[in-house]
């Protein structure tokens, strides 16, 4: 006898009742075959090469198709660890003390690996550091070997000197160690402790060495790539990512429609047009465009009326996808809240108990939206200067992938109507300008109601997905209980922080003017 | 400053949004994605033979015209053939035959021609020269020759060196080659091993170094490791994902429909009811049947809708969701019957039945959207070895179509009946089909076009094809 089916209420899946033992394995959260067994992505290479750059942009992308990524940075263990940076002679191969001190650290880093993964349900961990050595490589295989994770390596090899100082400049020079340095002392320094580990550096080689080990190689910051006998579906993934991305300076810049009919009657989803508000606000952002002065920009909008209408204004040409459309409400389409309220209060109240999770019935989640709009994130990496004209659920998502937000916050982030966010690429983060264009319009947010008593925790179902907030790195001390003594104190480092707050922005709607600035930069990391 | 805003209008088929009137689409492209390719894309081939050249050609063509790219394959040995009506032996592929080399060259010279012709006048986006491009000079001759047209240049190179594999191409498609019609397997064998080393001595690989200006990817044993280099724009890294997921390992992908459901002994569309009576039996039957299989790892796929689930259910083995599997979306004529559609929604109706492939569903999706829909599950199931996929009419005509290498105009058309299912086993250049009925009764939900599809026609007409139901 089929079992009986019921369709869980947030997010409208059907699964076997409850009394019977469920068919599918619970354990993955993202695409398929992720669950068994988790993976440790090694990064390989010399210093100032960009591994923390991919590791973190990778890691974000990773959670927020809804596989839990982590950063494992050495570099951050051997801070800790050795209270105070001296110089380049610490890298240096003969320094005996200095060696022990960095291999306990990577072997704390490769516990804490071994923790995430099998205690902490992680899937994917990244183990940022130079692993330029056959010998320390040869460890982490065996440590995988021993514990059943996958290996997979990402080399970066660049001898481009222009890029290597651009590198250092960006990110080494304002990292903790030169605290107390000046720009050309730091840039000499970093150069000697490049040549203390190009020294003894052994690239993978995949004709001989390593030609049984799942790898890429990125070469001159994406040239060219060589890779090694891919095994799954995740590696699939990431080589692609990996394949898209660039780091040509550029900006995205996202807006939603001008203010539309419903928006003014307060209602749901539809294809209504533009309000006259709307339409100015169409205006203006065809102006700011013209004062922007953007060199090959591509403008975006879904196939509904009011981005179109909204992205017509601009008389420039533009893309329409379907995947930008605004997230499906299903049979709530068109109504009002307080028309929701009074015909599905059940609905209502469900959505605000799990908005993230919440399917409309026979709609969309914003877990669904994720997936819908993923190929337009993997585009939105290939290009470069582009202005998406989209839709408040639609934005929510992009945003939360360039932010780095959680699937808990992302139903919630602001995305008001007449406002355009400028994403800029700096460093290891994104900033962003939120720039309002002076035209009034109503408000559509809603806020996370206070009292909110959470359900039962949702199914996690692989092919859905759920973004998560890149970990932040542990700070407490974590050396404890290796052989050796460790030679400093061990003191949490300080970290250098550009902005930690994401309150909500101020918007002043006096003037054509960058109401704010918001640095959106994770603690600078480097080795 | 004022601002003029053109009027919109929504497409009457696509219901995509224009300026203007709306009769002439103009710029507007009608799919759910953008297409990104301005330039036409000359995908280059380059191999030694029997390295699996055409078997790329062929499958990556399939893709990209199922993904609406234009594509076509221009094989330089069928221009040889037609040129030279019998092949004799491997002597004609002698560097020192002079005479050979004249017709070669001018068979290369005529495949240019036709693929200039596909471009400018067949409105082709992209063109697979399928053919060893061996040399550096030859290669050379092709760069030029895109340069002064425009067309961007994307080299596809196979090197394989492993004997076992050569062995198994050559087994597989060369001996049943036009070329080899008189010559028994053992001798076919020799001669194709000595035309490949004619090949050999001239072979000049692309090189990391030398080579650094070109766009291309190398594939190193069947796959086991890729060389990629300067991916120049969307399509190409495109290409690259499909060919860094696909392989040659023997396997086998089931598709059938959920059993009979409740709304379709009604003869209604969508929804996201159980399945009925037969539907269940069906599920059992389907049960029964991949037992008998005996499948090595098969993994099971469904929609999101019960019908799917449920049907997976009774095989008592665990199975994997996926949203994009669900039944295309009818929008406003969600849940009714075609009877009601004509009655309500009669230029809709009419309007499907001209272009089925194309038409959108008001509020709801087209063909077109589902095949864009359903890329990753295609991806994945290229990725996978045996799966059994239980989805749903309009889903599963998609998914044939990117099997059998049907065209958008066949695809709405594709005959999918309730409790059956076919198997497709890849064999050659192409896919074996397998039909299995599992002998439990269901109704006839296939509907073909009518004879009369203008908008004035009259309801009998345009349920004409309409199949029984309750």
């Amino acid at each position: 006898m089929p079992r009986e089916l019921t369709q869980n209420r947030i997010q409208k899946i059907w699964i076997p009742s409850k009394d019977d033992r469920p068919s599918m394995p619970r354990t993955s959260r993202g695409g398929p075959h992720l669950a068994n067994p988790p993976t440790v992505i090694v990064m390989v290479g010399l210093p100032a090469r960009g591994k923390t750059y991919i590791s973190r942009k990778l890691t974000r992308y990773l959670n927020w198709i809804g596989i839990p990524t982590k950063v494992f940075n050495v570099g951050e263990y051997r801070r800790e660890a050795v209270k105070h940076y001296s110089s380049y002679d610490f890298f240096k191969s003969d320094n005996e003390d200095a060696v022990k001190i960095r291999q306990q650290c990577a072997l704390a880093a490769l516990r804490d690996v071994k923790n995430y993964l099998t205690e902490e349900e992680g899937q994917v961990a990244v183990f940022d550091a130079t692993n330029t050595t056959r010998e320390r490589r040869d460890m982490i295989l065996e440590f995988g070997a021993e514990n059943g994770f996958k290996i997979f390596f990402i080399e970066s090899v660049c001898d481009d000197p222009n890029v290597i100082a651009c590198n250092i400049l960006e990110v080494k020079v304002s990292c903790p160690d030169y605290q107390d340095c000046n720009k050309t002392d730091a840039m000499e320094d970093f150069k000697k402790r490049i040549e203390c580990y190009r020294m003894n550096y052994q690239p993978l080689d995949p004709d001989q060495y390593d030609k049984n080990v799942s790898f890429i190689k990125v070469i001159d910051v994406g040239r060219r790539f060589l890779v090694n006998r891919i095994q799954d579906h995740i590696q699939s993934r990431i080589v692609y990512y990996l394949m898209n991305i660039h780091v040509q300076p550029r900006s995205i810049y996202l807006c939603r429609h001008g203010e539309s009919q419903h928006n003014l009657q307060g209602r749901l989803g539809g294809d209504s047009g533009l309000s006259t508000r709307g339409r100015k606000y169409a205006g203006a952002l065809a102006k700011f465009v013209e004062e922007q002065n953007l060199k090959g920009l591509k403008v975006w909008t879904s196939q509904l009326r009011r981005s179109i209408q909204t992205a017509e204004a601009l008389n420039v040409p533009y893309e329409q996808w379907k995947a930008l459309n605004e997230i499906d409400a299903g049979v709530c389409e068109e109504m009002t809240y307080e028309e929701v309220r009074e015909r599905f209060p059940e609905e209502f109240a469900l959505r605000d108990q799990d908005k993230y999770y919440y399917r409309y019935p026979s709609g969309e989640s914003y877990q669904d939206l994720v997936q819908r709009v993923e190929p337009v994130i993997m585009e939105l990496e290939r290009q470069e200067n582009v202005l998406v004209i989209c839709h408040q659920a639609v934005m929510r998502c992009l945003l939360a992938y360039f932010l780095d937000k959680s699937a808990d916050e992302m139903p919630y982030l602001k995305c008001p109507l007449h406002t355009v966010l400028k994403l800029t690429p700096v460093a290891y983060g994104c900033k962003v300008e939120s720039i309002s264009l002076n035209v009034d319009a109503v408000n559509t947010h809603r806020d996370r109601p206070e009292e909110v008593k959470r359900g039962p925790s949702t199914l996690i179902r692989r092919n859905s997905v759920t973004p998560l907030t890149s970990p932040e790195p542990n700070k407490k001390p974590r050396i404890e209980g290796l052989d050796d003594p460790i030679i400093r104190e061990v003191t949490p480092a300080q970290l250098t922080l550009c902005s930690a707050s994401h309150t909500t922005l101020a918007l002043s709607t006096q003037n054509l003017k960058i109401c704010s600035i918001e640095c959106h930069e994770p603690p600078q990391l480097c080795l | 400053m004022s601002m003029e805003q053109k009027e919109l209008t929504q497409t009457p088929l696509l219901k995509i949004w224009v300026p203007g009137m709306g009769s002439s689409l103009g710029q507007r492209r009608g799919s759910s994605r953008p297409q990104f390719t301005n330039c036409p894309t000359m995908i280059v081939m380059v191999g030694l033979p029997a390295r699996g050249k055409t078997y790329i050609s062929k499958k990556l063509t399939r893709y990209l015209n199922w993904i609406g790219v234009p594509t076509q394959v221009f094989n330089l040995g069928q221009y040889r053939r037609e040129v030279v009506q019998t092949y004799k032996n491997y002597e004609f592929f002698r560097p020192d035959n002079e005479e050979a080399m004249k017709i070669r060259r001018a068979c290369a010279s005529n495949a240019l021609k036709d693929i200039a012709n596909y471009f400018t006048k067949e409105q082709g986006q992209v063109a697979v020269f399928d053919a060893t491009n061996t040399t550096r000079e030859r290669r050379g001759v092709i760069i030029s020759f895109a340069k002064e047209k425009g067309y961007k240049v994307f080299f596809i190179e196979s090197v394989c060196d492993d004997p076992e594999i050569i062995e198994e191409n050559i087994m597989q498609v060369k001996l049943s080659s036009p070329d080899y019609e008189n010559y028994d397997k053992e001798e076919a064998l020799v001669d194709f091993l000595k035309r490949i080393d004619c090949y050999k001595m001239s072979y000049v690989p692309l090189d990391e170094e030398k080579d650094r200006h070109l766009s291309f990817i190398k594939i190193f044993n069947v796959g086991s490791r890729y060389l990629v280099n300067r991916v120049q724009d969307h399509i190409q890294s495109r290409i690259v994902y499909y060919l860094m997921n696909i392989h040659v390992t023997p396997r086998s992908i089931y598709l059938s429909r959920h059993g009979e459901s409740e709304l379709n002994l009604l003869g209604r569309i969508g929804g996201d009811t159980g399945l009925s009576s037969q539907g269940q039996k069906y599920a059992k039957a389907l049960a029964e049947f991949i037992r008998g299989q005996s499948i090595k790892d098969l993994k099971v796929w469904t929609s999101h809708m019960k019908r799917t689930i449920q049907t997976a259910e009774a095989l008592g083995v665990p199975y994997e969701q996926w949203k994009a599997l669900n039944e295309i979306d009818a929008g406003v004529c969600e849940e009714l019957t075609y009877e009601e559609i004509q009655a309500t929604h009669p230029e809709e109706f009419a309007l499907r039945d001209q272009d089925k492939y194309r038409y959108r569903y008001p509020k709801g999706e087209s063909y077109e959207d589902l095949v864009h829909r359903l890329e990753p599950v295609i991806m994945e199931l290229e990725r996978q070895e045996n799966v059994l996929v239980i989805c749903h009419q309009a889903v599963m005509r998609c998914l044939l179509a990117y099997f059998l290498d049907k065209t958008a105009d066949d695809l709405p058309y594709l005959k999918c009946p309730l409790h059956t299912v076919l198997k497709l086993t890849p064999l050659a250049y192409g896919c074996k089909v397998e039909s299995f009925y599992l002998n439990i009764q269901a109704v006839n939900t296939h509907r073909d076009r009518p004879t009369n599809v203008n908008v004035a026609r009259k309801p009998e007409e345009a349920l004409q094809t309409v199949p029984e139901h309750l």
